[in-house]
């Protein structure tokens, strides 16, 4: 039995409901052949009256003459009937017992002759003979031994007060063997025409009900190993539960790619925080003792008695000491630098700066710039996130790519893009993009991405790297206005 | 070849008052053939109005297998033809009613069985006509039967005790033979059997032991052996214990008061059948060979035996 409910829905669907449409059928047709059987039964009753009746009326004048033979021909001719029809009722045996309880005159002759005391006959005519003695003489009844083959129907054979006999009408029980074939056959046809027709329905919508469940089913199980496929929206399109299932799926889906979106953000922005602290720090740490060197150096290098191997020497620690400085001072984003506020002509001025790189590839830019008034943001800075976006992209970009800008204004911040088609970024490598010397960052030491986002992030904002579908490279950044700069 | 038969068991059905529809409709199916029939006669009489209306009345009785409707009709179609006038058979179960029927001259001819010709004939009532030949002779016996079962009764007189079925009253073969018989042996017929009962035709003798009702009766040999052609399923199932001695067969009478003229063309009518080819079919399937000019002193034997239980 567990085999069976832990079947699949698949299976399980289509076998419950094939089992209660046959279960149904079963009860319907049992129900209509017991209902048959009872009218049956009625009918025999029926039947037996009336031939009692009749039979009585006829066997009364025969009786009171003796005339055996009469009474004789008037009991055979119910019994040599040919069964005609559909009705296959007919009396099996017919006595007729004199008031002393002895055979008047049987159907059967032999197996009741003539004058026989009807004890005698056979222990349920014994019993019989006790009912017949119970009985007041002028109506007929019916008499169902429990343990007897046959139904007995007695009828008195009487006129006015006269009493002359008792008439015993025999059914066989099992007469209604062939008529209740017929009528089980009858009705297994007709249940077997039904199941052709709702079994394969059933199959089918079983199977269409299922399919859904087990799709999904599928998916939630695999959740844990992999990131389950999308569902195909097309395989249900109903709103009942199975429809809000899909629907709450697919939501659960979106929630946890957002989750785990925001979590990769939040690891990110934690990891270049915390490179953030570390680069200032050591920064400072540098800045400090590499300020007095190059002070002592610059001390040394104003006495002119110096050979000239050690003036070589002393510009060579010079050079290397200033390249630490740049590149400590560029680690060192420092966004509070005081600004004029970003004008529209701002943005054009970047676009005269890429143009030249971008001519050289041939690359086409599509431009759109929708701010029409200066912004309270530091405009050195956006210019300088700008310039690193829009060269990052030029150099991603193949020859005769194409590189879009977008820039404006919306919900008090100020928003951009940058879109290029070209190389595109795995997953790993845009999770380390915009850390210090990254390999795909353009610009001074691959540090270009790396003052982009600290300058987006000391201005209160956020830079978002995506990978679209059509093959482009999506940067976008949200600054808002009048932030912490 | 007998085409006789089956037509005696819806003779039974149409004794019997309906107990359901398919009797009811038996009964009609009875009527329908009877107003047949009648309109058969009607028009059959119409065609010898001008020469006679009065049509000949001949009775049947259970002497012969009276029952098969289509052998009588073509019988009377040939009586009609050969006496140039309407025949009307007119068929009665018990001798009684066919006696009955001479004596108030509804009827001019009969069969009928012995018993009642020796009656008629005594009581001046009826005269011989003719005697049907069987195998070519004039006689008949009686059978005393049991059934098939029963190996042990080897004579009537083992019967006692016993049930026994008699044809009717006034048959000879198959109720004044055995009552005789046990009178002759020193019984009173009267108690000798625990029951006796009347079947009121000579087939049913054989019906009644077959079936087991009866545990022997008595019967004309005729009938026995006419059914032990048409039907020796039945007859199989019955044992002949002892046959009689021989007896004149079963005449045809005529009524006394019926006309020297009427009563010589019937007899030429049926003594001429064997030299007739239509005839000599009709006499087959009658299972008889002919007709003989009746002797009386055929019928000594059973005038004997009536005078002898009627001083009982």
């Amino acid at each position: 039995m567990k085999f069976i409910l832990d079947l699949s829905y698949r299976y399980k669907l289509p076998l419950w409901g094939g089992m209660l449409i046959i279960i149904t059928a079963l009860a319907v047709s049992g129900t209509l052949i017991s209902h048959a059987y009872d009218e049956l039964k009625e009918d025999l009753l029926h039947d037996s009256e009336t031939m009692g009746y009749s039979l009585k009326t006829n066997l009364f004048p025969a009786m009171l003459h003796d005339d055996v033979w009469r009474a004789y021909e008037i009991i055979s001719v119910p019994i040599n009937r040919p069964i005609e029809g559909s009705n296959p009722v007919k009396a099996e045996h017919i006595l007729v017992i004199d008031n002393e309880l002895r055979v008047f005159v049987a159907a059967h002759p032999k197996s009741a002759p003539m004058l026989t005391e009807m004890r005698h006959l056979n222990p349920e005519f014994a019993v019989l003979a006790d009912r017949i003695m119970q009985m007041d003489g002028r109506s007929s009844q019916e008499i169902n031994l429990p343990e007897s083959k046959y139904y007995y129907y007695v009828t008195p054979i009487s006129s006015e007060n006269l009493h002359l006999g008792t008439l015993i009408i025999a059914h066989p029980k099992n007469i209604f063997l062939p008529r209740f074939v017929q009528l089980a056959r009858h009705g297994l046809e007709v249940g077997a025409i039904i199941l052709a027709i709702l079994l394969p329905f059933n199959w089918y919508w079983g199977r269409r009900m299922a399919l859904p469940l087990v799709q999904i089913t599928e998916r939630m199980g695999d959740i844990s190993k992999k990131w389950p496929s999308e569902l195909n929206s097309d395989l249900f399109v109903y709103r009942d539960e199975i429809g809000q299932l899909f629907v709450a799926y697919t939501q659960m889906l979106r929630d946890l790619k957002d989750k785990e979106e925001f979590e990769k953000q939040m690891v990110q922005s934690e990891r270049l925080a915390a490179l953030g602290q570390l680069a200032a720090g050591i920064a400072h740490e540098i800045n400090n003792p590499l300020s007095g060197m190059l002070t002592a150096i610059d001390t040394l290098k104003s006495y002119s008695d110096l050979d000239p191997r050690t003036m070589k020497t002393i510009d060579l620690i010079e050079r290397g000491l200033t390249q630490i400085k740049e590149t400590v001072g560029a680690l060192l984003v420092e966004a509070k630098i005081k600004s004029r506020h970003l004008a529209p002509q701002d943005i054009e001025d970047v676009l005269t700066l890429v143009t030249p790189m971008a001519r050289k590839k041939a690359l086409h830019i599509g431009w759109h710039n929708s701010l029409d008034e200066a912004v309270p943001l530091p405009a050195t800075l956006v210019r300088q996130i700008l310039i690193n976006l829009l060269l990052n992209a030029v150099q991603a970009t193949e020859q005769q790519g194409e590189v879009t800008f977008d820039i404006g204004i919306a919900d008090s911040q100020l928003q951009f893009s940058v879109a290029n088609d070209g190389r595109m970024l795995s997953d790993e490598q845009i999770a380390h993009l915009f850390e210090p010397f990254s390999p795909m960052s353009e610009g001074s030491h691959g540090l270009g991405l790396w003052v982009t986002y600290q300058i987006v992030h000391q201005l209160g904002g956020r830079v978002s790297v995506k990978r679209e579908p059509n093959d482009l490279m999506h940067f976008t950044v949200s600054i808002p206005l009048g932030g912490v700069a | 070849m007998f085409p006789f038969g089956n037509k005696i068991e819806s003779s039974l059905i149409y004794r019997l008052p309906s107990s359901n529809t398919e009797n009811y409709f038996i009964n009609h199916f009875i009527m329908l053939r009877k107003y047949l029939w009648l309109t058969v006669l009607l028009a059959s009489s119409a065609v010898w109005a001008n020469e006679n209306t009065q049509p000949i009345r001949f009775g049947l009785t259970p002497a012969i297998i009276h029952n098969q409707y289509e052998l009588l009709a073509d019988w009377r179609e040939y009586l009609q033809k050969k006496l140039r006038r309407p025949v009307e058979f007119v068929s009665r179960d018990s001798y009684r009613e066919t006696i009955d029927l001479i004596r108030q001259q509804k009827i001019d001819f009969a069969w009928v069985s012995t018993y009642p010709y020796v009656y008629l004939e005594d009581k001046r009532l009826a005269r011989l006509l003719v005697t049907p030949l069987y195998q070519g002779r004039p006689y008949y016996s009686f059978y005393l039967i049991v059934p098939s079962t029963d190996l042990e009764t080897k004579s009537l007189l083992q019967l006692k005790g016993k049930i026994f079925a008699y044809a009717d009253p006034y048959s000879t073969s198959g109720y004044l033979a055995p009552r005789y018989q046990l009178q002759q042996a020193g019984e009173n017929p009267n108690r000798f059997f625990r029951k006796t009962f009347f079947t009121w035709g000579h087939q049913r003798i054989v019906d009644a032991v077959a079936q087991g009702l009866a545990d022997a009766g008595s019967l004309d040999s005729f009938v026995w052996d006419t059914l032990s052609v048409i039907q020796p399923d039945l007859t199989h199932q019955t044992r002949i214990v002892a046959k009689s001695p021989e007896y004149g067969f079963p005449p045809v009478v005529a009524r006394r008061s019926v006309s020297r003229a009427d009563s010589a063309a019937m007899q030429q009518a049926l003594l001429g059948m064997a030299n007739d080819p239509e005839g000599a079919q009709l006499l087959k399937r009658l299972n008889l060979s002919g007709f003989a000019p009746g002797d009386a002193k055929l019928y000594d034997g059973i005038r004997k035996m009536m005078r002898t239980m009627a001083d009982q």
